[in-house]
């Protein structure tokens, strides 16, 4: 125990009880975030506990504990602990694996638990060829050194596994700095740069475009140093009434171009689960908003001329490129959504046509001055969460590696193989000897059937 | 023949399982176990077709998605993991007897699901929030471990039942007798600590990521992905305690079901007496 003579703080810092008492404060405080709701008005607070307890809950700030400075402090503490417990231990881990295990006193072997003791036929060198041989067909390496009047032979197999649960901590590091680096509040407060790590959200109407969102943090804008526009938005539903899908089309403009995305198109297809990346800055399709608006397309089916236009409910426009004028005179509602609209269409030259058409669905009039296609539908806006987290990339790599070390750590062992050949009486004898620092029970199956099976090689 | 036929016949086997098993604690027939392992395996065997069945139903229904997507549908894959995990188990450390202490959380789940007004047992079709190929992942990672733990939880009973029994200087042909060493319970329970932990841990990266799919956000302390940490530190100090303070026996026991406790406060308490974001697991 060199911690014993290094400083009382290291030593406190590098204890297990500390992690110990660490897990467990973190785990009994993570309860009241659970209990008391996070982050509601001030006002809620009192209206549900009195006002005594919503002031002693300011205090404590335990209406946003997660982010509370004692909590945090508690995971800086925890990092700290974690670091110093693996450095303690890690320079012992680094002489176990780098050992000399020829040294071993051949006397230790006959006490091994796991052992077995042969009669081979062949004179020592022989044998020794043979031994060595057959560990090396089996992948164990040997190294050999000459003591106690024979030769000892040594393999090892998979002595990097004692560092599985430094891997397991180191994980847990990477994972928490890649928190700190996709922290709105660091990119804010540390770094004085809002712009390189946000959340945010904002909603944009079919037809209209943003360069910008509002942070989640204080309400303000944030520049997204290009435009982002909502082409379409829809929701589809199940027959249940269950909604199935919100979908925005959405395309990126840069300079007032639209930028090809991942697949070469240039409108994307935005869901729930199927967010959109761009520069960095992700948007998740996550609310909408219906308008008493409607978003109209005309188009002329002999010249193809089109126009997009937004009209309320119950006005009429004259269309700028066709002859023709058009209008809503009533709807059809279920809960927000409109899904029938009643049309007015008139070219000027009979009597206008009237007429009900489904939300969004076409509709072909035939006039005296040509034919018309007319779409009509409800104006939506999407609203997207957009975020940009330069620090997920760590997590993601920390996750994996926690995986990684624990199933090192508990499913993989440090495995040592001896093997003793000496000349006793003119008799050559050799003692199979074993060990494995964890999972001994499966190890000393492995050693039997290896042990076995060059008995039946030999015989 | 439809699934709900099926879960039917599969409560009823996993029933007379348990009930098997704890005859076997009283009577220490060796017969009576191999009956209470058949129905186990009868039911596990039926389960897995009623699961197939209702993942087929899904699809003539023209809602096709695996049947994991709300509260009947995990109470019935938890009490199939839990079995699973546990007939496993059987065969590798032929310690039967554990049955008794295991089936009834089956039993108790597929009761549940099947009788309580609250659980909906209509298969509906997926929100957008749901269709996403990790929900597949975080389901199956985060019950292997549920299950996993729930016998953890078993056994950390059966111990302290047993050391009791010694504590009383009951003799052998006692109740508590016909169950394993002391020593076996205690490093069983420590083995399935373990792999619980590791499926938990997957559980829990699957579904950052997948929040992180859907909402932006990998991490956002709602009371579900809070109380899954929360297990998740419980687990942690009770290996670290047993790794490196050396602790075992009754202090371990004590912690596996403390730690069931809080998976299960994970899994139900939260969908029903807390609000977040996992709300769709609740009915």
């Amino acid at each position: 125990m060199s911690s014993r003579k290094k400083n009382p703080v290291w030593a406190f810092f590098a204890s297990v009880r500390l992690a110990l008492f660490l897990l467990f404060i973190l785990a009994a405080t993570s309860i009241f975030g659970t209990v008391i709701q996070q982050n509601q008005p001030a006002a809620q607070y009192v209206k549900e506990y009195g006002e005594k307890t919503a002031h002693l809950f300011q205090v404590l700030e335990l209406t946003d504990m997660y982010n509370s400075w004692w909590f945090l402090s508690l995971l800086g503490i925890f990092s700290l602990n974690l670091i110093v417990c693996s450095l303690e231990r890690i320079p012992n881990v680094i002489r176990l694996v780098k050992k000399d295990n020829l040294t071993i006193k051949t006397e230790q072997l006959a006490r091994m638990k796991i052992r077995k003791t042969l009669a081979l036929p062949l004179p020592p060198e022989q044998s020794v060829r043979r031994v060595t041989d057959y560990l090396h067909g089996r992948g164990w390496k040997t190294t050999k050194r000459e003591k106690d009047g024979g030769i000892l032979l040594f393999a090892q197999r998979g002595a990097w596994t004692r560092f599985g649960v430094y891997i397991v901590h180191l994980s847990i590091l990477v994972i928490l700095i890649g928190a700190v680096i996709g922290s709105p509040t660091f990119a804010r407060k540390v770094l004085h740069n809002e712009k390189f790590a946000f959340k945010g959200s904002i909603m944009i109407p079919e037809s209209r475009e943003t360069n910008f969102i509002y942070s989640f943090a204080n309400g303000k804008k944030i520049d997204l140093g290009f435009t982002v526009r909502c082409n379409y938005f829809t929701i589809e539903y199940y027959a249940n009434g269950m909604p199935k899908t919100y979908l925005s089309k959405v395309s990126v403009l840069e300079n007032g171009k639209p930028v090809p995305l991942k697949d070469g198109s240039t409108v994307h297809d935005l869901k729930v689960n199927k967010p959109l990346t761009y520069r960095g800055i992700t948007f998740y399709q996550s609310s909408y908003q219906p308008y008493s608006d409607f978003l109209t397309v005309l188009v002329d089916k002999k010249t193809n001329q089109k126009e997009n236009r937004i009209i309320g409910g119950g006005t009429q426009i004259k269309s700028k490129i066709l002859p023709v004028s058009f209008g809503i005179i009533n709807q059809e509602v279920r809960g927000e959504a409109v899904q029938r609209i009643k049309i007015w269409f008139s070219d000027n030259q009979a009597d206008p046509a009237i007429f009900w058409v489904n939300n969004g669905q076409k509709a072909i009039i035939k006039r005296p001055s040509g034919e018309y296609e007319l779409t009509v539908k409800q104006l939506y806006a999407t609203g997207l969460q957009v975020t940009k987290d330069p620090g997920v990339w760590f997590v993601y790599v920390g996750c994996g590696m926690m995986l990684f070390g624990l199933f090192v750590a508990f499913f993989m062992s440090h495995r040592k193989i001896y093997a003793f050949i000496r000349e006793e009486a003119g008799q050559t004898t050799l003692i199979f000897a074993g060990s494995a620092h964890k999972n001994k029970v499966g190890f000393e199956k492995v050693f039997s059937r290896l042990v076995d099976e060059f008995q039946q090689q030999m015989a | 023949m439809n699934s709900s036929q099926l879960f039917g016949i599969t409560t009823l086997c996993y029933l007379l399982s348990a009930v098997f098993y704890v005859a076997l604690l009283v009577f220490k027939k060796k017969k009576v176990g191999t009956i209470g392992l058949g129905f186990a395996i009868i039911g596990v065997l039926v389960q897995t077709a009623a699961i197939g069945l209702r993942w087929l139903e899904s699809y003539q229904m023209g809602i096709g998605h695996a049947p994991l997507t709300n509260m009947y549908e995990s109470l019935v894959f938890f009490a199939w993991c839990t079995t699973l995990f546990y007939i496993f188990m059987e065969f590798k450390f032929k310690a039967r007897v554990v049955g008794a202490f295991v089936m009834p959380f089956a039993v108790a789940a597929m009761a549940y699901a099947s009788f309580a007004k609250r659980i909906n047992q209509q298969i509906s079709p997926l929100v957008p929030a749901l269709q996403s190929n990790w929900l597949l992942a975080h389901v199956i990672t985060c019950f292997i471990g549920y299950g996993a733990f729930a016998v953890a939880g078993g056994l950390g009973l059966m111990y302290l039942l047993k050391k009791s029994g010694i504590k009383k200087g009951k003799k052998q042909d006692s109740f508590t007798g016909s169950l394993p060493e002391l020593k076996v319970i205690d490093d069983l329970t420590h083995k399935t600590i373990i792999f619980g932990f590791m499926w938990l841990s997957a559980g829990i990266i699957t579904g950052a990521v997948w929040a992180n799919e859907a909402w932006g956000t990998y991490w956002s302390w709602d009371p579900k992905e809070t109380w899954s940490i929360i297990t998740w530190f419980i687990y942690a100090s009770t290996l670290h305690a047993r790794f490196t303070r050396g602790w075992s026996g009754s202090r371990i026991a004590w912690l596996a079901i403390i730690g069931f406790i809080s998976v299960f406060f994970t899994y139900f308490g939260v969908n029903f007496l807390l609000s977040g974001l996992h709300s769709y697991g609740a009915s």
